[in-house]
Formats: C-alpha cells, structure tokens, sequence
C-alpha cells in the first residue's frame, strides 16, 4: 500500500510542482474559449433553452477534465522514458495493477482539480442549474479515470515527444473538440449526428452537462453505459500492456 | 554458502545479435564480485535481465533464491541496482528522491537511513537541492543513494564510477565495501580494471555474450604471473 500511495503521490507533486503550467493554463485556455464565443453567440443562441453561455461552461469544464487527465499520465510516462528515470519505477516491486491505479488516479485528480478550477472560473459568467451533483461527479471521475488510461497507453506507445504530440493533436483534441462542446449534435446535419454518436467523448461531454441541465442529447443512461464500457476497455489493455512489459522492459 | 544470485543458460537477442549466449553464473551471498568486458558484452544486459528491467529470451535468474520473472516483486526487494546511465527525475529534490525511492520500497519513514547514506555519500548538504542543480559526480552519488535505501541484501553497481572524481570514488569504495564487510553481496561493473582488481574477490570476463573466465581475482592473477588485469584482461578479449 505504501507503494501504490508513494507512486500516487510522486505524480500528484509533479504536476502540482509545475501547477502554473498543469493548471493555471488550461484555465485560462477555458476562459478564453468562454469569452469569445460567449460574446459571439449568448444574445443569438439558445441550446435546450439554456442560454449559450450556459450550456458552454459544462462543456468546457469536462473538456478540460478529459484532456489534462490525459496529459497527466501520457506526459509522465514519456518524459520518464526519455530521460531514462522510468528505472526507478521499473526497478520498484510494483505489481501492474498498482502502477495502474497509481498513474490512472493521479491523472483523474490533476483533471477534477482543473476541471474545478475552470468551473470556478467561468462559473461567474453563467447561471447554472445543478441537475444532479452525483451525475457531474460520476461522469467526471468515469471521464477522467478513461482518459488518464489512454494517457498511459499513450505514454508507454510513444517513444518520443513528437509521436505523443500527434496522438494528442490528431486523436485527443479532435475527440474532444468535435464532441459537442461547444454546441448541441441537433445542430449538426444528419450524417456528422450520427457520426457524433460513435464518439465515447460526445457522451462524456453530454452525459456531464446532463448532471447541470436535466436534458441531453442522448439518453443519459447510454451515456454513463458507453463511459463505462469505454474505462473498462483502456483499464484492460492498459492493464495487459503494462503486463507485458511493451516498450517498458526489453 | 547458498547464492545470492543464480544465473542459469541466460539467452537474449536483439535483431539477430546475440547479447547474451547461454550465461550461468553462481555468486555467493556476501560475495564482491566483478563483472568485466569489452564495451558490448552484455554486460548491461545480463545486469538488466537480473534487474527485470529486460526479459531473457531463455534461462532463468534467482535473486536469493527468488526468480526475477515469476517472483519478481520480492526479487526485485532484495536487489539494489545503480544504472549507468545518469538518470533523475528533475522535479524533485535530493530527499524527496529518496523518499519516494524509499515508499516504492514499502518504507515510509526512513529518514533516519537516508541521512546515514546522505552522509556516507557526503550528499548531506545537499539534501534539500532539486536534482537538476547538482554536478554529474552529486548526481552519480544520489543513483547509489537511491540503489541502498531499501537495505537491500544485494547491491549492482553498473559502472558506478564512471566519469567521477577520485574523491568520490574513494569515499564511495569506502562505503560500499563496509556494506560488503556487513554481509551485502556486490556486484559491480566496471572499465576501471585496477579497482576491480582491489576490490572484487572474484570475477568473471564476458565477450560477446560469452563468459570467456570466471575465476577468483588471485587465481587469475597467478595464472598470469607478473601480468597486471589489465594485461590479462587484454590477452583474455583479444584471443
């Protein structure tokens, strides 16, 4: 135990050592998204008859979750491998399940602690509903413990920055971006709908703003179903990569 | 005196190359034993299989009588390993490297054996300094650190030594062989050939994944009457 909370800790220190750069700026990155499009579209749009503005903080909220719980994990693990001090952790008697949980967890509290950062942030330029607190914090948690998973897929993949950086601007941001966040998949002409609901970021995003506003764009229950059936499927092939030892041990 | 470390037909390739060749080795608990050759060897390698850090294509390896892939999370708690290559994580400082080294370990309060290693290693003042301020020879000093904090009973020293200042070296040696002298077995690798020489009670010589002699240092040496280990060394790899 004293192992898996030693490893939990250490990635917890690093990105809060550096919180500047893991946390005061995807903030500011949320704002920023906020004030444009919020000066923009709030007197123009409506979204489930929510004002926009309204209906964007969620979205921005959870984007940010999902994508510095990735960053967490997936920039540990690389910055480990180049620089060689992954040793420590290999030479350590973990088993694959405390690296795991240890990484996985680590990269979903560094998510909630931006995610509440941009919730108090952009929180004064909205008047939010609170749905269900049990429903935002499920998602959430669910949200960020999946993609901090493929955060360490990522990381154990990568062999070197660049590849990483691709598998964020190419995979991730495109994810996430294109899932509703800044606007309902009802507004969407019917073919990019549908492709929308092949998306497992689209009902991350949706089944969070859900806990807000009490309506969604697909069945809530779906939601939280495909989240689900998403974690379960990065926890194990992160799980048996680790297992493995892949790109990890020779 | 059963093994400390038990190496039995150890194979790996890479692409084709032939790193290790069937290695068997048997050293001794309390042993200090030495682990010479070319640049190329395999040296790290077989450092590595032992470490778990790779996996042998065949054989088998026990760490006082755990093996190091079946049983490898209490192999892996009797081995300390430096690495050669200078490794740290640039987030923290000198006693937060050790600490987290430590909890890896399952210890949690262990400041009392870090600043006696601290010490012994003359890294006291230097504690509380992040890792990326210190010199190549601080830095050296903290992979030892970090290889002992755990206690553990069998310590792998893969060049320890290299690129470092005579100060350190003697201070380090000093340290290293009074864990000897209190029953941890050692193992190290080393270009510098006279140190194994003084320090190492028996070695053993690899070329190209072979162990080509694997005698004690005197009998080597009165093999070769007169030779230095360098020159026996020489006459060894280039026959």
């Amino acid at each position: 135990m004293t192992g898996f909370y030693t490893l939990f800790y250490k990635e917890l220190l690093r990105f809060w050592k550096v919180a500047f750069q893991t946390v005061a700026a995807p903030v500011l990155t949320a704002l920023l998204y906020l004030l444009i499009f919020s000066h923009v579209l709030d007197e123009h749009v409506q979204v489930h008859g929510v004002p926009y503005t309204g209906f964007l903080v969620p979205g921005l909220v959870i984007m940010q979750v999902l994508q510095n719980s990735f960053a967490n994990s997936s920039s540990s693990l690389i910055q480990a491998k180049v620089t060689g001090s992954i040793v420590f952790v290999l030479l350590s008697p973990f088993s694959h399940g405390t690296m795991y949980l240890a990484y996985v967890l680590a990269a979903t509290v560094r998510g909630l602690v931006v995610g509440l950062g941009v919730l108090l942030v952009t929180g004064w330029f909205a008047d939010l509903a609170l749905h269900s607190l049990a429903w935002v914090l499920v998602i959430a948690l669910l949200g960020g413990a999946t993609l901090g998973a493929l955060g360490l897929i990522a990381g154990i993949w990568a062999d070197k920055f660049d590849q990483l950086a691709a598998f964020q601007n190419f995979l991730i941001m495109p994810l996430t971006m294109l899932s509703g966040v800044f606007y309902s998949i009802h507004s969407l002409p019917p073919f990019w709908q549908q492709l929308s609901h092949y998306n497992p970021v689209f009902y991350m995003i949706d089944g969070f703003r859900y806990g807000f506003f009490g309506v969604s764009d697909a069945s809530p229950w779906l939601s939280l179903a495909v989240i689900a059936a998403s974690f379960a499927g990065v926890s194990l092939l992160s799980l048996l990569l680790l297992r493995s030892g892949w790109k990890l041990r020779g | 005196m059963s093994s400390a470390v038990a190496i039995s037909a150890v194979a790996k390739h890479y692409a084709g190359l032939k790193a290790l060749d069937g290695v068997s080795l048997d050293i001794p608990q309390g042993e200090f034993f030495g682990l010479l050759g070319p640049n190329g060897a395999g040296k790290t390698t077989l450092i590595s299989c032992l470490a778990g850090l790779v996996r042998p294509d065949a054989g088998q390896i026990r760490v006082m009588g755990r093996d190091v892939q079946q049983d490898y999370r209490e192999a892996r708690r009797l081995l300390g390993v430096v690495p050669q290559e200078l490794v740290f994580d640039p987030f923290f400082t000198v006693r937060e490297t050790l600490r987290i080294q430590s909890g890896y370990f399952g210890l949690r309060r262990n400041d009392d054996w870090i600043d006696e290693i601290l010490a012994n290693l003359d890294l006291s003042n230097k504690a509380e300094t992040n890792m990326r301020r210190l010199s190549g020879g601080m830095k050296r000093r903290v992979l030892v650190a970090q290889a002992l904090v755990h206690r553990p009973p069998v310590i792998v020293l893969d060049e320890p030594t290299a690129g470092v200042d005579v100060e350190l070296r003697q201070g380090l040696w000093q340290f290293i062989r009074r864990l000897n002298g209190e029953g941890h077995t050692i193992i190290l690798t080393t270009h510098y050939l006279e140190e194994a020489e003084a320090l190492c009670s028996r070695l053993a010589l690899l070329k190209q994944g072979r162990i080509l002699a694997l005698e004690r240092t005197a009998d080597l040496m009165a093999q070769h009457d007169g030779d230095t280990l360098e020159q026996v060394f020489l006459r060894l790899v280039q026959q």
